[in-house]
C-alpha cells in the first residue's frame, strides 16, 4: 500500500500516459480502420487490393517489431516527432486492421435483401449506406470492437519499453527507489485491470443500449 | 444465385447492385486512377529509401557476412525455439484450465474461472516483465512463462466453448450408452470440438509467435535482438533500415504462413461431415436475419 502512496503522482502519471495513449490510437484506429473497411468493400479492385494487402500485413505483424520499425526507422527519413506520437501512430495501424475486419465482418451481416429493398424504394448510395446498412453494422460490431479496444489498451504497454511515459515503465524508477517490486506490480496490474474494465464497461452499455436483440 | 456466383467478385451485396456497363466503366477509370495513386505512393517511399542512402553496398555488406548470417539465424532459431515452448505449454495448460472451467466441483470450477480471467484481462507484457524482473527469472523461461499464462487462459475458452458447441444430443446420447462423464469427454466430446476448434486454435498459436517478438524487450536474444545488434553496428554505417527490410518479411512472412494455414483448415473444416455435430446453427452468411448473429 505505501508504494501506492508515497509514488502517487507517479503512478497517476503512468496511468495518465496509459490512457492517453489508448485514447489517441484508438481514435486512430477507428478512423484508418473504416476506412479500410470501406476500401474493402469498395466495388474497385485496386481498393480492395490495397485494403486487402493493408489488413494481411498487419495483423502478422508483431507488434514489437512495428514498434521497432516505426520509432527507430521513420527518423531516420528525416520525420522527427515526440515518440509518443510515433507510439500512437504504431498502435494505431496495427489496431485498425483489427478494426477493419470487424467493420468489415458487421458489413456482410447485413443481408442482401434490406440493399437491394431500399434501391428499390428509390433511396440512393449515401441514404442506403446511412439510413440501412450502417445502423444494422453498427449493432453487430459493438462487441468485437470493444474487444479489439481492450486488446490496444494492453498493447499499449509495449510502448513503456520504448521509452513513452505509460504505466508498466512506472516499475523502473519505483525498482531504482527500492520498493517492494511486488508490490509496485500489483498496483501496475490493478491499473490494467480498471482501464481494461472501464473500456468492457462501457462497451456493455453501448451494447446494452444499441446492440441486437437476441 | 448462378447469375450471382458468375460474376464473382461483381456480385451484389447489400451496398451495391451489380454494375451496369456505365458503372463497370466509372469503376475501371477509378481503377485506373487509384493504380496510379497507389504505384505513385510506393515510388515516393522508394525515392525516400534511395534519397536518404539506404541502398548504398556499405549497408547491405554485413548481410554478405557469414558471421552475420549465422547470428540472424540463431536469432530465428532462438525465436522459433520460445514458440514451440510456449504453444505447447500454452496447449498443455489451456486444456487443465478448460477441464477446471468443465469440472463438476464448484471450488474447481471458481479457481479456474478465476485464473483465466485473471490472466485473459492482463497485458502479457506485464506478466513478462513481473516474472523476468520481480522473480529473476532468466529471459527465455520468463518470456515462455508469460505467453503460456496468457495463451494457455485465452485457448481454457477456445478448448471450453468448443466443448459446449458440440450438439447436446452427442452428450445425451453417450451418456444414455452408460459412458462416464471422463468418457463421454475423451471419446464423444474433445476429438469433435477439437477438429471444429482447430483453426481458431492455430489462430491463437499465431499470436502466440507474433508475442514472442516481446522477448525483445527483456534482452532474450531472439530475431529482433540478432537485428538490433547488426543495425547498431557503426562499421557499416548504422544499417537499421536494411535490417528492417531483411528482418520484416521473414517474421512477418512466418505468422502469415501459419495463419493461412488456419485459414486453410478452416476450409477443410467446412466441408468435413465429421465436425457437423459441432456448428449448432450453421447458418450460411446470407440468411441470418438482421435480428440474429
Amino acid at each position: 500500500m505505501d508504494v501506492l502512496i508515497e509514488n502517487f503522482s507517479l503512478y497517476a502519471q503512468g496511468f495518465l500516459g496509459t490512457v492517453e495513449l489508448t485514447v489517441y490510437a484508438s481514435l486512430l484506429a477507428l478512423v484508418l480502420g473504416f476506412l479500410m473497411a470501406s476500401f474493402r468493400v469498395a466495388p474497385v479492385g485496386s481498393f480492395r487490393a490495397f485494403g486487402t494487402v493493408w489488413v494481411t500485413v498487419l495483423r502478422n505483424t508483431p507488434l514489437t517489431l512495428l514498434f521497432f520499425a516505426v520509432l527507430l526507422g521513420l527518423p531516420r527519413f528525416g520525420l522527427v516527432l515526440p515518440f509518443e506520437v510515433f507510439a500512437v501512430i504504431a498502435l494505431g495501424c496495427y489496431t485498425s486492421a483489427f478494426i477493419c475486419e470487424a467493420l468489415r465482418s458487421g458489413i456482410n451481416t447485413v443481408p442482401k435483401g434490406q440493399g437491394e429493398a431500399a434501391r428499390s424504394l428509390g433511396m440512393s448510395f449515401t441514404q442506403t449506406l446511412g439510413t440501412v446498412v450502417l445502423p444494422q453494422a453498427f449493432r453487430s460490431v459493438i462487441p468485437p470492437i470493444g474487444s479489439t479496444l481492450i486488446a490496444l489498451a494492453k498493447n499499449s504497454a509495449i510502448a513503456g519499453a520504448f521509452s513513452v511515459t505509460e504505466l508498466l515503465g512506472t516499475y523502473k524508477t519505483l525498482n531504482e527507489l527500492g520498493y517492494s517490486i511486488i508490490w509496485t506490480f500489483v498496483w501496475i496490474a490493478v491499473g490494467y485491470l480498471i482501464i481494461t474494465l472501464t473500456i468492457s464497461a462501457l462497451f456493455n452499455v453501448l451494447e446494452k443500449r444499441y446492440g441486437v436483440a437476441r | 444465385m448462378t447469375v450471382h456466383s458468375l460474376h464473382g467478385d461483381l456480385q451484389s451485396t447489400a451496398l451495391y447492385d451489380i454494375p451496369g456497363p456505365k458503372a463497370r466503366r466509372r469503376h475501371f477509370l477509378y481503377g485506373i486512377l487509384s493504380t496510379v495513386l497507389i504505384v505513385a505512393l510506393a515510388g515516393w517511399i522508394l525515392y525516400l529509401l534511395f534519397d536518404t542512402g539506404q541502398f548504398t553496398a556499405a549497408k547491405w555488406a554485413p548481410f554478405t557476412y557469414e558471421g552475420i548470417q549465422r547470428l540472424l539465424l540463431e536469432g530465428l532459431g532462438n525465436t522459433l525455439k520460445a514458440f514451440a515452448y510456449a504453444s505447447v505449454l500454452s496447449l498443455a495448460l489451456g486444456a487443465v484450465l478448460a477441464t477446471g472451467r468443465l469440472s463438476a466441483h464448484r471450488p474447481v470450477r471458481w479457481l479456474a474461472t478465476l485464473f483465466v480471467e485473471f490472466f485473459r484481462a492482463m497485458p502479457v507484457l506485464v506478466m513478462i516483465f513481473f516474472i523476468f524482473v520481480a522473480l529473476k527469472v532468466q529471459p527465455l523461461p520468463a518470456l515462455v512463462a508469460g505467453l503460456t499464462l496468457y495463451n494457455g487462459s485465452v485457448l481454457a475458452e477456445v478448448f471450453r466453448s468448443g466443448i459446449n458447441a458440440v450438439d447436446r444430443g452427442q452428450r445425451e446420447a453417450a451418456y444414455a450408452l452408460g459412458m462416464r462423464k471422463t468418457q463421454v469427454m475423451t471419446f464423444v466430446l474433445a476429438p469433435q470440438a477439437v477438429r471444429a476448434m482447430l483453426p481458431t486454435i492455430i489462430s491463437q498459436l499465431v499470436v502466440a509467435l507474433k508475442d514472442t517478438s516481446l522477448g525483445f524487450l527483456i534482452t532474450y536474444e531472439e530475431f529482433l535482438h540478432a537485428g538490433k545488434l547488426i543495425a547498431s553496428n557503426l562499421d557499416y554505417d548504422l544499417p537499421f533500415i536494411p535490417v528492417v527490410l531483411v528482418i520484416s518479411p521473414i517474421y512477418i512472412g512466418l505468422c502469415m504462413l501459419l495463419s493461412w494455414f488456419a485459414t486453410w483448415v478452416a476450409r477443410r473444416e467446412r466441408r468435413s461431415f465429421k465436425t457437423r455435430a459441432v456448428e449448432v446453427a450453421p447458418a450460411e452468411p446470407g440468411t441470418v436475419l438482421p435480428g440474429q448473429l
